[in-house]
């Protein structure tokens, strides 16, 4: 048996050892976002997003620079608006930047790809997305190519 | 009710969670916390965690390596063997790490605890202490239920930390897998406060959920040898339900 002193003891380092194993999990397996520093929000809207969801990533160039926060729906002219948070790493985009849904792969996951303009202004926090193009949608298209003359439904 | 052996048939299940209940209002309104009482939850902390800490460990290293191994197969066949890491951690933070940490921890620890307070009420001791002016509840009772509820969430945290070192090991040591990818899609996938916290938020209630059954059934057995036995039965068994259907519940509030 052993003493209450080294009882406690044990205890007190088994509780550490756990304390340790959530700071571990908690930072090392989950996500943070892309984004863990500053940054900044733009809206975009769009007519369709797809299956776009928050925390989505959005990207420039392929490289990850922030992510989906919220979606939308402008309950005024029934478009999505999607809120992103871009990395103060990269306050430099030019105000006429595009953005469009994209899907990675066939079947990955879709996120917000963002084409730089060449407008000398830059992006300001809050500022919106003026140019974008919506999700594509698998249905539309077959339904586009079979019927040739299916325009403009749901689309800009 | 027609009958007398109906109506108890029917009441005493009833009354026996009536019982369960009104014996835990009376250990917390009797909560008093002092350092001797602090030094006695620790106590109570190393015969519940620490003792169990051998079981969960090896445990969560085999679970690891097996969830890892059967997801490993299934996924190959569908080209997608990257998301090994994200199913593992998944399902390991939502569900198998509370839930399995908590059957072991019925097993190990609540067995002992009924047991011992079982044995106590058998030999008299609970009386004893009575009739010492000393208050069981405060004494006994209470600081085995406050150590379920720090001891579960502390090893369902090893557990799932031995899991996810046996998933590693099986897939970065045994398939050869990238490690830095296998921690990068863990990451992209596994949400902090909906994955990761609420697993945990499971934990403590299982904990709780544990340590108030085993510290029940104890109170409540029987003073015989039988009495103690089944009782410590009855704890493994209502511990496994209860910790099932609260995991149903809670997922469906959660999700």
């Amino acid at each position: 048996m052993k003493s209450s002193h080294q009882i406690e003891l044990t205890a007190g380092i088994f509780l550490l050892l756990a304390i340790a194993a959530l700071v571990f999990l908690a930072l090392h397996a989950t996500d943070r976002g892309v984004v863990s520093g500053e940054s900044y929000e733009v809206t975009a809207r769009f007519s369709n997003v797809g299956g776009l969801t928050p925390r989505a990533t959005v990207s420039m160039g392929g490289v990850a620079i922030g992510m989906v926060d919220a979606i939308e729906l402008d309950p005024e002219t029934f478009e999505a608006r999607v809120t992103m948070r871009i990395s103060r790493e990269y306050d430099n985009l030019p105000d006429d930047t595009s953005a469009s849904i994209l899907t990675s792969g066939i079947l990955g996951d879709q996120y917000v790809g963002l084409e730089p303009g060449g407008s000398p202004e830059v992006l300001q926090d809050g500022d919106r997305i003026l140019i974008t193009s919506s999700a594509m949608v698998l249905e539309q298209l077959i339904s586009r190519y079979m019927f040739n003359s299916e325009e403009g439904q749901g689309e800009e | 009710m027609n009958n007398g052996a109906s109506h108890t048939v029917l009441t005493a299940p009833l009354r026996e969670l009536g019982r369960a209940g009104l014996f835990l209002l009376t250990a917390f309104s009797r909560m008093r916390f002092g350092p001797r009482q602090l030094a006695e939850i620790l106590r109570q902390v190393y015969f519940a965690g620490v003792r169990s800490l051998v079981i969960i460990v090896i445990c969560g290293f085999f679970v690891g390596l097996v969830l890892t191994l059967q997801t490993y197969d299934t996924l190959t066949r569908f080209g997608a063997a990257d998301a090994v890491s994200t199913v593992l951690a998944l399902s390991l933070f939502r569900e198998l790490g509370p839930v399995l940490a908590a059957l072991l921890f019925a097993g190990r620890a609540g067995t002992s605890i009924t047991a011992e307070i079982g044995l106590m009420r058998a030999t008299e001791q609970l009386d004893a202490l009575d009739l010492m002016a000393i208050d069981p509840m405060e004494r006994i009772v209470q600081p085995r239920l406050l150590a379920g509820l720090i001891a579960l969430p502390a090893l369902v945290l090893i557990f799932n930390l031995t899991a996810i070192v046996g998933g590693i090991f099986f897939a970065v040591f045994l398939m050869g897998s990238d490690p830095i990818s296998f921690w990068a899609n863990m990451q992209s996938s596994v949400e902090l406060m909906r994955d990761f916290g609420g697993g945990m938020f499971k934990s403590v209630c299982f904990g709780f959920v544990a340590a108030w059954l085993a510290v029940w059934f104890g109170w409540s057995a029987r003073p015989t040898s039988e009495g103690v036995a089944l009782a410590t039965t009855q704890t493994v068994i209502a511990t496994a339900i209860a910790v099932l259907v609260l995991d149903f519940i809670l997922s469906a509030f959660m999700l």
